[in-house]
């Protein structure tokens, strides 16, 4: 199982064994990780499961697009990264990916 | 060991056990469920879960081995069917009686039955619970399948009335079209959503469903159901008659407050709260769909300052301030409310509460196209917005009102203006 590590903005940090078709928001949530909220659930109305992919991981990841890239514009602080975690299918691939938790998704 | 029940086991229970985790609670935690589940999203059955795109699995909140981690434990399938709380004392019913140090009260909202004749008739349901979905779909099977044998025209689909034209109704209305099924919806008022949108909005809806091929009757009371044993038709007052396989019932919910009003706490539409999401019991809190609560920042909307709300960010919200009131933290809970809805390839989200407006102006073209926003204002103050296909406006309004800003009505229309620079 792939593995997500999760660093929340006050530094703590979770590593979480995510399944394979899950979302880096699920894993967040099965986790119980606060520093994402996903009020709507993972069906991209919300914005509050907002996160920054790790520069590193950004490009295999790739970025957000329709819906989900305007509301990034509106989020709380966004960054060039930044991506809803709930968009954010998991794969192999993504094996030791790490993003980062804003301080707010309000 | 100190100990927690949680009383219902639905989305704000499934926030509640972990907050309050995080918030350091040590002791035992319990959540009592009379479902066969464990927490479950319930938005999706009306929506993905209903058309067929996703499985139980996949609507779970999170895995039970989640909760096992973090020493959460259930008891499903059970009643909490009496409460005492002047002894501290929960029964279920299997007659077990449990002691508690903190209760709270999680129990949601339940479908509103009508009185209609032949409303127990087989087929005809109500949708509130994933047995409820997994009833209507069993259904829809077996009469499609009935269908297919009986006429040599397969294209002959079932026929499914909804009784009701608020949000769950529209939102099953769109799913079911996608299983080629004939659908109907009776309202019996003059337009769908009346209690909650502005008669353009309803409009709107009314447009994209008959295009989607979904009869809307508006001014349809319904006053029989008919059939025998099993449903097959459904009479309105007028006298208009409408075939169906499967008749569906989404006209409300009522609080369950049943069991907290036997035991003496406060009660007026909904368990009454405070802003710390506590009962009038001082060991005993509330959250979610079952409680009426305070809210300063609605004060334009509210007759009485209090409210209740059917949302899950409501729910969620208020179950953190309960898990930072159990642990001896202070978390008021005031937020603006927000809801979304689904509906073929229409995403509303709506920002605030539109109860009270006396102005609405319509951002984009409502009855052409399908995106636009309906902002609803109180003396030029914002109220609220509902915003179809447009996400950008939705987190939009959502800062104006967090942050108090006014904008001229003339600009909140004028398409040619980036709605970010409202914020500035
Ligand atoms: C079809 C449908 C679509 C929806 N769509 C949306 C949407 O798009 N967006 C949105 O924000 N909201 C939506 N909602 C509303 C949302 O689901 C509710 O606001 C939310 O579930 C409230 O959470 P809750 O924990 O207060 O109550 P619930 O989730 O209803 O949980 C309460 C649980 O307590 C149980 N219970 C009650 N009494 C007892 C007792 N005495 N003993 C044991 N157990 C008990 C109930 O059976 C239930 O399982 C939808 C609701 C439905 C039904
Ligand atoms: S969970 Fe709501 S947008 Fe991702």
């Amino acid at each position: 199982m792939p593995i997500i590590h999760y660093i929340e903005a006050d530094g703590t940090e979770y590593e979480a064994d995510v399944v394979v078709g899950s979302t880096v928001m699920q894993g967040a949530v099965d986790n119980m990780i606060d520093g994402i909220l996903a009020e709507c659930g993972g069906s991209c109305s919300c914005a509050t499961c907002h996160c920054y992919v790790d520069e590193a991981w950004f490009e295999q990841v790739g970025e957000a697009g329709g819906t989900e890239k305007i509301m990034l514009e509106m989020a709380i602080d966004p960054q060039p990264t930044s991506r809803l975690s709930c968009q954010i299918q998991v794969t192999e691939e993504l094996d030791g990916l790490v993003v980062r938790l804003p301080e707010s998704q309000y | 060991m100190q100990k927690v029940i949680i009383i219902g086991a639905g989305h704000a229970a499934a926030q509640l056990a972990p907050s309050l985790r995080k918030q350091g609670w040590k002791g035992q935690i319990l959540i009592i469920g009379d479902e066969a589940y464990i927490p479950y999203q319930r938005p999706p059955l009306s929506k993905e879960f209903m058309a067929g795109e996703k499985t139980d699995d996949e609507i779970l909140i999170r895995p039970l081995s989640a909760y096992d981690q973090h020493d959460i434990t259930f008891r499903l399938n059970e009643t909490a069917v009496k409460l005492n709380p002047l002894e501290n004392a929960l029964t279920l019913s299997t007659g077990e009686s449990i002691g508690y140090d903190y209760l709270a009260f999680c129990t949601g909202a339940r479908a509103r039955k009508v009185p209609i004749p032949g409303s127990d008739l087989e087929g005809v349901f109500y949708l509130r619970s994933i047995d409820d979905v997994k009833g209507i779909k069993h259904r829809l099977d077996v009469r499609v399948k009935d269908r297919a044998k009986k006429s040599s025209k397969t294209s002959d689909s079932a026929n499914v009335v909804i009784v009701g034209g608020g949000y769950i109704g529209l939102e099953t209305a769109a799913a079911l079209r996608k299983m080629d099924v004939n659908v109907t919806v009776l309202e019996m008022q003059d337009r769908v959503l009346a209690r909650v949108t502005a008669p353009e909005v309803s409009e709107f809806y009314q447009r994209v469903h008959a295009e989607e091929g979904v009869q809307i009757r508006t001014d349809s009371i319904v006053s029989h159901i008919g059939g025998e044993g099993q449903v097959s038709t459904v009479r309105c007052e007028s006298g208009k008659c409408f075939d169906a396989d499967l008749v569906i019932i989404g006209v409300g919910v009522v609080p369950n407050v049943e069991l907290a009003e036997e035991a003496g706490l406060l009660v007026d539409n909904g368990i009454v709260v405070d802003e710390f999401a506590q009962t009038s019991v001082s060991n005993i809190f509330a959250a979610g769909d079952c409680t009426s609560h305070p809210n300063a920042l609605l004060a334009d909307s509210l007759m009485n300052g209090r409210l209740r709300l059917e949302s899950v960010p409501n729910a969620m919200e208020q179950a953190k301030t309960v898990a930072a009131s159990i642990c001896g933290q202070s978390l008021p809970y005031a937020s603006y409310p927000w809801f979304w809805s689904d509906q073929y390839d229409l995403k509303l989200q709506i920002a605030g509460l539109s109860q009270g407006f006396d102005q609405v102006v319509i951002r984009g073209d409502h009855k052409n196209s399908r995106s636009f926003v309906a902002w609803y204002l109180k003396q030029g103050k914002l109220l609220a917005a509902d915003c179809v296909n447009r996400p950008k406006e939705f987190l939009v309004a959502k800062q104006l009102l967090s942050r108090g800003i006014k904008v001229d009505p003339a600009l909140l229309v004028d398409e040619s203006i980036d709605p970010k620079t409202f914020l500035q």
